[in-house]
């Protein structure tokens, strides 16, 4: 017989998250495409620590590639994995809809028509210090259009279709403006793909309280998302707000995700697969996916990177790329095992 | 005292009067059925008295104004099976009985062990106790149901409000149903408000009988005096033979010849 606890995280799983992190950040450092010593990278690591003084053997360049290059990298890619797979899960959650992912209410085209106009109106390719201010405010501004336009206390299909309605829109001016200065088509196309290849200690400084905001709102909604899976009707009739839980978590997540497409362009598919495979794997309650999400997520995304970086060494392949050819397979993967274990 | 009192309470969607002025007491410990045909306006009724749509007119709720009630007291107060409630993939019969706690548990807080106790206690009395673990999904229609009336039970109300309880289920299981319903209301003293389509075996259930046409009730009383041949001719404009039974009135269709 199963166990009759009630659902939640349990501590195997939590652990099992944490050690996935540490494990993709330690690839994350370790790995590159010049080649260091991992044990050396480790006694490096530990250097940073205050108060302890390790000499780790890496030169000064060694050294500066894993403190100055590799780690803000790998805490970049750990927060942004950490916030796109969240805000799936919460998307899933407030629209009851398996197929929901961050970008459904219009995020995506928002903060690509956000780029654009940066990428035209600076018309250089070194100084896109507009571009992620530009996504954010393009991101929020399309969520808050569909909003405005859904309308507060209609049903989230409204919402939903709203979401597509402005999604075209912006697409639409995006593409026109591609079309008016061609000069700009690649420099957007890439953006578009994903990448955490600029990444410095200021882009992560910058998203940092957005993913920590998002994520303690976010999880301590858990149970409340637990409740609206029953449905709006049933959920007030339990004496829940499912109106008002929506649309704060739907603020939650959609500034988050603004913030995380602002400093790494569009990733996709994490969003979707990893709250997909906590689910199947670990449960269906949300106070199981959403924290978990966040550790998988992360460290998802940056072993996604690693691979991005390394496997065509000296070339990237775009993150964005990396997420969709790994990630399908594994989900179909997982899909197709935990129906059999039904 | 009255676990319900509408006065004049009216129920108009999309500028349709649904529910005409309606004035209606279901006492405590009582149980009432509300009957009537398709777009009668029954499960509007209901809905108005859960706090679930917008009405006109005046409610009670054990003495104390509806209207000042928050969601979280209503749900303490009363409690409400729907028609076809959601089944939430892969969730265990435990959880989905511990929604139930909802009014209970802060807005970000977790259940208590209180909350435990009562959900397990709850499971014990409808014999679920085994099927805690079990995915509600993997049920069959009879056991979904007492799982759904468990969760109802679980939020500690007086006053259930059961819209069609029995719709999805074979006659056997209708009667374990319903007279499951009525040994909790012996037991636990509820009042219990209902709508149902098989007039028979509601009217061998219900104290008192409510029926509604075009939004309005037209007839009210015990069960004998509500479930005849004329009246449910009339409003169902159905032709029907009403026998005598032990427990109640049998409602039998004859086909028209």
């Amino acid at each position: 017989m199963t166990a009759t606890r009630p659902a939640g995280l349990r501590p195997r799983w939590l652990l099992a998250g944490v050690a996935a992190v540490l494990v993709a950040a330690f690839a994350g450092l370790a790995f590159g495409p010049v080649r260091l010593n991992p044990l050396a990278v480790g006694a490096q690591l530990f250097d940073l620590v205050p108060g302890v003084s390790v000499h780790s053997g890496l030169s000064e360049r060694e050294a500066a590639i894993v403190t100055e290059l590799r780690l803000p990298r790998v805490c970049l890619g750990l927060l942004v994995g950490a916030m796109l797979a969240l805000a799936g899960g919460t998307y899933q959650g407030v629209f009851t809809n398996p197929l929901a992912d961050p970008y459904l209410l219009g995020v995506a085209a928002g903060a690509g028509l956000g780029a654009t106009v940066a990428f035209v109106l600076t018309h250089s390719f070194t100084a896109t210090s507009a571009v992620p201010v530009a996504a954010f405010v393009g991101a929020l501004g399309a969520v808050g259009l569909t909003y405005g336009l859904g309308g507060r206390y209609r049903t989230p299909a409204t919402l939903v279709l709203a979401g597509v309605a402005v999604g075209s829109f912006l697409t639409a001016g995006q593409s026109f403006l591609q079309q008016r200065y061609v000069d700009t088509i690649r420099e957007v196309y890439s953006w578009i793909l994903g990448r955490l290849s600029t990444a410095g200690w200021h882009d992560v400084l910058l998203l940092l309280p957005y993913v920590v905001v998002a994520g303690t709102v976010i999880v301590a909604h858990g149970r409340a998302l637990d409740v609206l899976s029953v449905g709006d009707e049933e959920a007030r009739s339990l004496g829940a707000h499912p109106v008002r839980t929506r649309y704060l978590l739907i603020v939650a997540a959609s500034l988050g995700t603004a913030a995380a497409v602002s400093v790494s362009g569009l990733i996709g598919f994490v969003g979707i697969i990893v709250p997909h495979t906590v689910r199947l794997l670990a449960g269906a309650s949300y106070r199981v996916i959403l924290p978990l999400s966040m550790l998988f997520g992360g460290a998802f995304l940056t072993l996604a990177d690693l691979a991005g970086r390394t496997l065509l060494t000296p070339n990237e392949i775009p993150i964005g790329v990396v997420t969709a050819f790994f990630g399908a397979p594994f989900f179909i993967l997982v899909l197709r095992t935990s129906r059999r274990l039904r | 005292m009255s676990a319900v009192t509408l006065s004049g309470l009216s129920v108009t969607i999309d500028g349709h009067e649904i529910l005409r002025p309606t004035d209606l007491t279901v006492e405590s410990g009582e149980w009432v059925t509300v009957i009537g045909p398709n777009g009668a306006g029954k499960s509007t009724l209901l809905r108005a008295v859960g706090g679930l749509v917008r009405y006109a007119g005046a409610m009670t709720l054990f003495g104390r104004p509806a209207a000042g009630l928050k969601r979280r007291d209503r749900a303490r107060l009363l409690a409400t099976v729907p028609q076809t409630p959601a089944v939430p993939p892969g969730m265990a019969v435990l959880d989905y009985v511990l929604l139930g706690r909802t009014p209970y548990i802060p807005p970000l807080g977790r259940e208590s062990p209180a909350d435990l106790a009562a959900v397990e206690a709850v499971l014990a009395r409808l014999d679920l106790a085994g099927f805690a673990g079990r995915r509600l999904e993997s049920l069959s229609g009879g056991e979904r149901q007492r799982v759904f009336l468990a969760r109802a039970l679980a939020q500690g109300a007086t006053l259930l409000l059961l819209d069609e309880p029995t719709t999805a289920l074979d006659i056997g299981h209708q009667q374990d149903v319903l007279e499951l319903v009525d040994q909790l209301r012996r037991d636990r003293g509820l009042t219990v408000l209902s709508t149902m389509h098989d007039l028979s075996i509601a009217g061998e259930y219900a104290d008192r009988m409510v029926l509604l046409a075009q939004g309005r009730v037209v007839a009210t009383g015990p069960p004998r005096a509500v479930l005849t041949e004329a009246l449910l001719g009339e409003h169902y404009r159905a032709r029907v033979r009403v026998l005598d039974g032990a427990q109640g009135p049998l409602v039998v269709p004859i086909r028209p010849s």
